[in-house]
């Protein structure tokens, strides 16, 4: 068993270990959960270290597992798995630590957010079809139960939904992975073998439909228009640590399945479809802020925002299959990538100081509160950092990623996709605009009717959220730590999607 | 040169044994000591089982010129060994002292050997007795309890299985002419010549038996009211044993018998398996009593289990999804009717708050039905897998889709299930019933490691 098995494994034992010991205090409970998701993320630290920033795969097992269908327990990291897994570790320690002050269950509720960080480590670790569909699947039942368990408002109904829609988005995920496996020759879900060479190379048709599968299946899960709709009911009812790891890391699981699987095993297909990919990405960035800018609820407006974030990822993944300049689409990945580790940032500390408001004042509702600033000044810097790092502020890692992104698709070359990227930068327009409006509204001014209420950020709380905030600094002043990993693997995808 | 060694035939000989001499012991046995009889039925099962893991181990052969020793039988005979012994050990704290007990296990025992004789024959004549042995001790069974739902019920089960069971005859007579035998390998060599729309008539009323013992559509009236009116024990044999075997039935007729493209096979059963899933699905929507729910999700259940048979002989997937869909869908349907046996009730409400009666049983409840579901890694999930490539490399991408969709409608009813079990109100029932919780619980492991574990299970099978 190498570390990378310990890593994806460690928080799930320790989650049942939790079981094992009777009579647990509350406190005892979420401090293990803490120490298990620090010792993750220092394991997950020495990997990043170990595996330096070459472009090949590092701590690799393949063991058998159903052989007779050619599937394997095949996981190992590389540069786009390695960022993913430190923000999961990292933002499930952010959670752990913001959960200090939980009361119901939370036994429970620890045990299932290690079981969630299990998921999701599994996930990006995952070097075969059928193992990455195993952590895709059991993410939506995780969430589902942090919904419905401890959620508020009409949480039934919205995990209801949430299960309903992302499920039936697996098993079209399913069935273009089965495609995929009965197109290669010989027969199989190792994802390794299935880059070398690329399965249904010669029937463009099916490739395509094998593609519209996956495609469909990873766009719910990412969400782009029009698959979006469970989302903003999914974020708004669920708890605060729930959404955060909901926006931050099982929404990358799609973004993710596009640069893994559809890319470089459906090269062809990609780039004959590249302008429709590109097409329903520009609508997820317009259609994303527009939405957000009528939201009044606060939680609704950051889903929203999430779904105008991830619209960029797909425009720039897009870009890559169209014809251009190779040095431009490289810039393009890399900036997808980066946008992925700094959505899941900002975005994971949005929803918890959003959550911090719901404890405090039990509403989203923007329109009832009004110079935060004075009453509650850490939470209203931290509001506006946050809101400064979302649109896209340079010296803020969302900057590095956006505008890695723009200078990627303007510079493949083409009118159409200069006109692309002109109408992406209308969506950080109003983007800006809705966070402004938001300071206006919540933070400055005179005070609201809830105002009163809301007190300032307790220390567990500011040590959940400052670090995330912290580290999008750290990625926006200097990238290099992070690019250094992401450029080895940002060539090979687009000299994979060249082919 | 015929082979007729009866040592081929030791698992059924075993549980044949079994019965017969449950039988004369319970005739001689005081009541309070008839539990003896299920420990002897226990015994004659678990000696099968290990029979026939030990006969999986040769090569193929025929014996009796009428029973296959191949994959399909091997799978057939340790699911149905294992899932009635789990029955058995379910019946043993209801069935206590009641004053049939005896009988009871006997008519389980025989219905048992009835379908793994369904599932290993290769002769129309030998499929009719089997059919028989299989389905008269069922009926005897769903009126166990001598209630009015269990009278009705039995009536109702009785009556259809009749019908079906004569148009069954009538088909192997048609067949029986057309093809100049009852073999599957004379029928293979001759139907191909036969007049095509006759060889669909034979077929189709060949279909009605198997149907009724599989619970397909349309088929599949006696399902819910035999599931809710007969004790919940004989609800959970009869909704679970014999699809086994009609299924391996099916598959082995589709495979052995039809030369390819007689009958129209294929658009046939991919038609009836759609109604069964669609229909099944449909119908679980509403239901508020667990047994009816379940009831239709075994419908259902069948319409997924079809899709491997319409594509039998199309694709090299297709066996190995039935058999594995069969073993999976065996222990995890076995496993939810436990939970239903350990509450005791059949109203929704009466799962309220159950994970505060206790933990285990509502973790077990959720993989079972999460299993059944397809979530991954229960078994069904690699059951399922299986279907929908075999379905794919069949050229039936459309009846994936189509399974794919009504798994995502199943989600909806299993969850009006689960989520009461973690948050509703307590109801202060009776106590659960420990033997039936870890029969449970016990179910819920093996569907677990059924699908982590199931690269060994499908290297064997």
């Amino acid at each position: 068993m190498n570390v990378l098995s310990l890593v994806i494994f460690l928080p799930l034992a320790v989650g049942l270990g939790l079981y094992a010991v009777p009579r647990l205090g509350a406190r005892a409970v979420t401090w293990t959960w803490i120490a298990a998701c620090a010792v993750d993320l220092a394991l997950v630290a020495a990997m990043w270290i170990g595996h330096g920033t070459d472009g090949g795969i590092s701590y690799e097992t393949d063991a058998r597992w159903i052989p007779s269908v050619r599937a394997g327990y095949h996981i190992g990291v590389d540069g786009l798995s390695l960022p993913l897994l430190a923000l999961t570790s990292l933002l499930f320690l952010a959670c752990a630590i913001y959960s200090l002050r939980q009361e119901r269950q939370v036994r429970a509720f620890a045990a299932l957010f290690l079981f969630l960080q299990t998921v999701s480590l599994g996930l990006f670790a995952a070097l075969d079809l059928l193992l990455f569909f195993v952590f895709f699947d059991l993410s939506i039942v995780g969430m589902y139960f942090v919904i419905a368990g401890w959620g508020h408002g009409d949480r039934t109904r919205s995990a209801l939904k949430f299960f309903l829609y992302t499920f039936l988005g697996s098993l079209v995920l399913l069935l273009g992975f089965i495609g995929l496996y009965l197109g290669a020759e010989p027969h199989t879900f190792d994802m390794v073998e299935l880059t070398r060479t690329p399965p249904l190379a010669g029937s463009a048709g099916l490739a395509g439909l094998v593609l519209l599968a996956i495609g469909t299946g990873l766009a719910i899960k990412t969400p782009t228009v029009p698959f979006h709709t469970w989302l903003p009911p999914a974020h708004t009812d669920a708890p605060a640590a729930g959404s955060a790891i909901l926006a931050g890391i099982l929404l990358k699981m799609g973004t993710y399945g596009f640069v893994r699987i559809a890319m470089p095993m459906l090269p062809d297909a990609w780039r004959r479809y590249a302008w429709v990919i590109i097409i329903v990405g520009v609508i997820s960035v317009l259609y994303g802020a527009l939405v957000a800018y009528a939201q009044e609820d606060l939680k609704r407006l950051v889903a929203y925002t999430s779904v105008n974030h991830m619209g960029y990822i797909i425009v720039a993944l897009g870009a890559a299959g169209a014809a251009g300049d190779q040095a431009a689409r490289r810039l393009a990945v890399t900036g997808a990538v980066t946008q992925m580790v700094s959505h899941g940032l900002i975005t994971g500390a949005l929803f918890l100081l959003a959550g911090v408001l719901y404890g405090r004042a039990g509403t989203y509702d923007m329109g009832r509160f009004g110079g935060l600033a004075g009453r509650a000044p850490v939470f209203s810097a931290l509001v506006a950092a946050g809101a400064f790092a979302s649109l896209g502020l340079p010296g803020f890692s969302g900057f590095i990623a956006e505008f890695q992104i723009f200078t990627g698709v303007i510079g493949s070359g083409g009118a159409g996709l200069a006109v692309v990227g002109a109408l992406a930068i209308v969506g950080i327009l109003i983007t800006a605009a809705l966070f402004l409006r938001l300071l206006h509204r919540a933070v400055l001014g005179p005070p609201g009717e809830l105002t009163a209420r809301v007190t300032d950020l307790r220390p567990s709380e500011a040590g959940a959220i400052v670090p995330l905030l912290l580290l999008a600094v750290v990625i926006g002043v200097a990238p290099r730590l992070l690019l250094d990993v992401i450029e080895p693997i940002s060539a090979t995808v687009v000299s994979l999607v060249a082919r | 040169m015929m082979r007729e060694n009866p040592a081929d035939l030791l698992p059924e000989l075993l549980v044949l044994g079994a019965a017969v001499m449950g039988l004369l012991a319970g005739s001689f046995l005081p009541r309070a000591r008839q539990w003896i009889v299920g420990l002897l039925c226990a015994i004659g099962l678990a000696g099968g089982l290990v029979a026939a893991a030990f006969a999986a181990r040769r090569t193929d052969l025929m014996t009796f010129d009428a029973f296959m020793l191949d994959p399909v039988t091997h799978v057939t005979r340790v699911v149905v060994l294992a899932a009635t012994l789990l029955v058995i050990v379910l019946a043993m704290s209801p069935m206590r002292g009641h004053r049939r007990e005896s009988e009871f296990y006997v008519l389980i025992l025989l219905a048992a050997l009835g379908t793994i004789a369904l599932g290993a024959t290769s002769d129309l004549l030998v499929l009719v007795a089997a059919y028989l042995l299989a389905s008269i001790p069922g009926y005897a069974l769903a009126g166990f309890g001598k209630d009015a739902p269990g009278t009705e019920a039995a009536l109702k089960y009785f009556l259809m299985g009749a019908f079906l069971g004569i148009l069954m005859l009538t088909g192997v007579t048609l067949l029986y002419g057309l093809g100049r035998g009852t073999s599957y390998e004379m029928l293979r060599a001759e139907l191909g010549t036969a007049p095509d729309g006759a060889v669909t008539v034979g077929v189709v009323l060949l279909l009605a038996g198997l149907l009724f013992k599989a619970g397909a559509v349309p088929a599949h009236f006696w399902v819910p009211d035999v599931t809710e009116g007969a004790p919940p024990v004989v609800a959970a044999f009869v909704t679970t044993v014999p699809k086994i075997g009609a299924f391996a039935a099916l598959y082995r007729f589709a495979a052995e018998a039809l030369p390819p493209g007689a009958g129209d096979w294929p658009p046939l059963i991919a038609i009836i398996a759609t109604a069964t899933m669609t229909l099944g699905n449909l119908a679980a929507f509403a239901q508020d009593n667990v047994r009816r729910l379940l009831a239709y999700s075994t419908v259902s259940q069948a319409g997924y289990l079809l899709v491997p048979i319409a594509v039998a002989g199309r694709t090299d997937l297709a066996e190995p999804a039935l058999l594995f869909y069969l073993a999976a869908y065996a222990v995890t349907n076995v496993g939810a009717f436990a939970v239903v046996i350990a509450v005791g009730r059949d109203d929704l409400a009466a799962y309220g708050a159950l994970v505060r009666r206790s933990r285990l049983l509502a973790i077990s409840l959720v993989i079972c039905l999460l299993g059944l579901v397809g979530t991954p890694p229960a078994a069904v999930f690699v059951g399922k897998l299986l279907m929908f490539g075999a379905a794919l490399d069949g050229r039936y991408a459309w009846l994936a889709v189509v399974a794919a969709v009504n798994s995502v409608a199943s989600v909806f009813y299993y969850l009006r299930w689960i989520v009461p079990a973690f948050t509703g109100d307590a109801e202060q029932g009776r106590g659960l019933d420990r033997v039936a919780q870890w029969t449970a619980c016990l179910a819920a492991a093996g569907s677990l490691a059924l699908g982590v574990g199931s690269g060994v299970a499908l290297t064997i099978g």
